[in-house]
């Protein structure tokens, strides 16, 4: 029994010592609460602010994941709003132009109709993220510049599906997925927890996780310890594809409508989220559990400063500022080490 | 003969030979392309994205990125347009000299994060190109200069020609070249250039044998900054108008141009010749689709295509560099 109790203890320090970031995340966390519930006490700390950020964070922090898998193995994945846009926008050509309702359509049909159309996106996500793994690990193009070449690719694929304009007419189940409420939660808060839980479990307890970490920690040690680095690689690659195909039917969803530009300020914020919970952009070392409560502090304080009426192109501002800063706080820390 | 050999074996010679195939296509499907005043407009679409793409050379030699340009050139061209009108100066040598200043010292900020935290240069330079367009729009203004309040001396100064065989050649042009025979020299003639090669190349061993690499990231980032400001003032002065909001997703352009253009993102490798070459290849084919009868929304796919296959070509050649 007693045993026990001191192995538990041991366990949190242990837990406290490895994952340092996570404990300076929750306090910055806390820190940003606490100072926008001083700054705005009657209108952050409103049950109506709390469920709105659950509605509009999960696509964030869906993309945030996807970027994290990327720098896992040290790339990077310039991408994922590329994909996240077109997934929307195919979904939204298949629902308007393909196969567009039928007058007296029962409600199975519909649903069935749905359900392609997230298999659609999915699939799209999938393939988009095949291109990206098979052109960083077989061709061996260098992830920046690889994503950053795909991704103008999808976007200008969806400015060729629209024409600019944005799609509109989703089915309602589809805005049901980025508006509605399962049991009191929010449909996106709730597809957030099971990536997140579904990620998490696949890092930390599979070989394909591991092989990750090796990969990203010592690619050529990988190499010579007889790793599949470049089935991995493209492996990740495909699973941040379908993740950011996930995100677009969140967006797509919420807003009930796709455009080609939708979400760009995304990219910069994914890679600040990712950074900020605590990936090393140089691959090896990330945790979904750092980039989920990164994602909520960033929410929180950009709420907050939406409150106090800041434009939001200071709140873009404050993202870079605190994207540098964070950067040199980690840096400060481990050098005093 | 091995020097003959030798020029084969360049990117440039590629570059080069390419860039001929597709004018002759071009050329081919529609005559037109041939015509003095659409070959003149081509060639002043390569003035700014061209001495953008110096500034992103210099960087990418040194091994890093910059993806901040756009920002600190949007902001020079902004706040010195706002400066002129407030101030009611008619100029041109001070503006561009302020503009380049502006730049100079959003470099610098650059440089001091990624010299003194050892952070990675896209990350810095993403953050800082976040900063500088939050505050530009936030604090400054969100308001389009129009051509009725841009200062008649930019305009004058940006719309200035020559003229050859009855078509009108902007005189932007020369401007352009002469700042990549500037940088040309600067990188292959100098020992602070280099040392921005040796630094890329290797950054220890560079540091061994006794270069300062302080200086060089210094240079690299003020210089990138410098230009990009510069390039943004005589975008404004070309076009007639000053947008806060102008020059979104040029950083993928322009790296995709340098890349085209034969340099290495692992540093160490690239030329200002090849650098021209692949602006050349980019503006022509962002600007030959409507030419060639497609459609212009197009465009995006087209150009992602080209940087596809010009990274995996040049990823094929280094292949052996890597494990």
């Amino acid at each position: 029994m007693k045993a026990g109790s001191m192995n538990k203890l041991t366990d949190l320090r242990r837990f406290i010592n490895r994952d340092n970031n996570i404990v300076q995340l929750l306090i910055i966390t806390a820190v940003i609460f606490l100072l926008m519930s001083a700054l705005e006490p009657n209108k952050f700390l409103r049950y109506y602010n709390f469920e709105s950020i659950s509605f509009i964070f999960p696509e964030l922090g869906i993309v945030a994941i996807a970027m994290m898998l990327a720098m896992l193995t040290g790339g990077i994945d310039l991408s994922v709003i590329g994909i996240a846009n077109l997934a929307g926008i195919l979904a939204g050509v298949f629902f308007t132009r393909l196969y567009p309702a039928a007058p007296e359509a029962g409600a199975a049909a519909e649903l069935m109709r749905v359900a392609a159309g997230v298999v659609l996106a999915l699939g799209v996500g999938l393939l988009a993220g095949t291109l990206n793994g098979l052109l960083i690990a077989k061709v061996r193009i260098t992830p920046i510049l690889a994503t950053l070449g795909t991704g103008q690719i999808f976007t200008g694929l969806c400015m060729v599906l629209t024409g600019g304009p944005a799609i509109v007419g989703f089915p309602a189940w589809w805005g049901f997925i980025g508006n509605g409420k399962i049991l009191g939660i929010a449909v996106p808060l709730v597809l957030f927890l099971v990536v997140v839980v579904a990620i998490a479990v696949m890092l930390t307890k599979t070989p394909f996780g591991l092989n990750l970490f090796l990969i990203g920690t010592n690619p050529r040690a990988a190499v010579f310890a007889g790793l599949r680095t470049e089935r991995m690689v493209l492996y990740s690659y495909m699973l941040s594809g379908t993740l950011a195909a996930l995100a677009g039917i969140v967006l797509s969803g919420r807003t009930n409508a796709a455009k080609s530009d939708y979400g760009t300020s995304y990219l910069l914020q994914a890679v600040l989220i990712s950074v900020l919970g605590g990936t090393n952009p140089a691959g090896g070392k990330g945790t979904v559990l750092g980039v989920s409560i990164a994602v909520i502090a960033l929410m929180l304080l950009a709420s907050g400063f939406q409150m106090m009426r800041f434009s939001n192109h200071l709140i873009d501002f404050i993202w870079g500022g605190f994207l540098l800063l964070v950067m040199v706080i980690n840096v400060l820390r481990n050098r005093g080490k | 003969m091995t020097s003959v050999s030798k020029l084969l074996r360049r990117s440039e010679t590629a570059v080069l030979a390419i860039l001929i195939v597709v004018m002759i296509v071009i050329g081919v499907i529609n005559p037109a392309f041939w015509q003095a005043d659409n070959l003149f407009n081509l060639l002043r679409a390569n003035v700014v994205i061209g001495i953008m793409a110096l500034s992103v050379l210099t960087v990418m030699i040194s091994g890093g990125i910059d993806v901040s340009f756009p920002a600190f050139a949007v902001a020079a061209m902004y706040l010195t347009v706002i400066a002129m009108n407030a101030m009611g100066y008619q100029g041109v040598v001070l503006p561009f000299i302020g503009a380049t200043v502006i730049g100079l010292l959003c470099g610098l900020a650059n440089a001091f994060f990624i010299h003194t935290f050892r952070m990675i240069p896209l990350i810095v330079t993403l953050g800082s190109a976040s900063v500088v367009r939050g505050l530009l729009l936030g604090l400054v203004g969100t308001s389009i200069i129009n051509i009725d309040r841009m200062p008649p001396s930019l305009i004058a100064f940006g719309s200035s020609t020559v003229e050859i065989g009855g078509s009108k050649l902007s005189l932007m042009i020369f401007i352009y070249l002469g700042i990549a025979l500037l940088m040309w020299l600067f990188l292959t003639r100098t020992m602070a250039g280099r040392a921005i090669f040796a630094y890329g190349d290797d950054a220890e061993s560079a540091k061994r044998v006794g270069f300062n690499t302080r200086r060089t990231v210094y240079l690299v980032y003020g210089l990138a900054g410098a230009l990009a400001g510069f390039a943004g003032l005589l975008h404004a002065s070309m076009i007639w108008l000053a947008n806060p909001r102008d020059f979104v997703g040029y950083e993928l352009d322009v790296i995709a141009a340098v890349v085209l253009g034969g340099a290495s993102i692992f540093g160490g490798r690239g030329s200002v010749f090849g650098t021209i070459l692949g602006v050349f290849m980019l503006t022509l084919i962002k600007n030959s689709l409507i030419i060639m009868r497609i459609d212009n929304t197009w465009q995006g796919v087209v150009v992602g295509c080209v940087i596809v296959i010009a990274t995996a070509l040049t990823a094929w050649r280094d292949r052996k560099a890597l494990v």
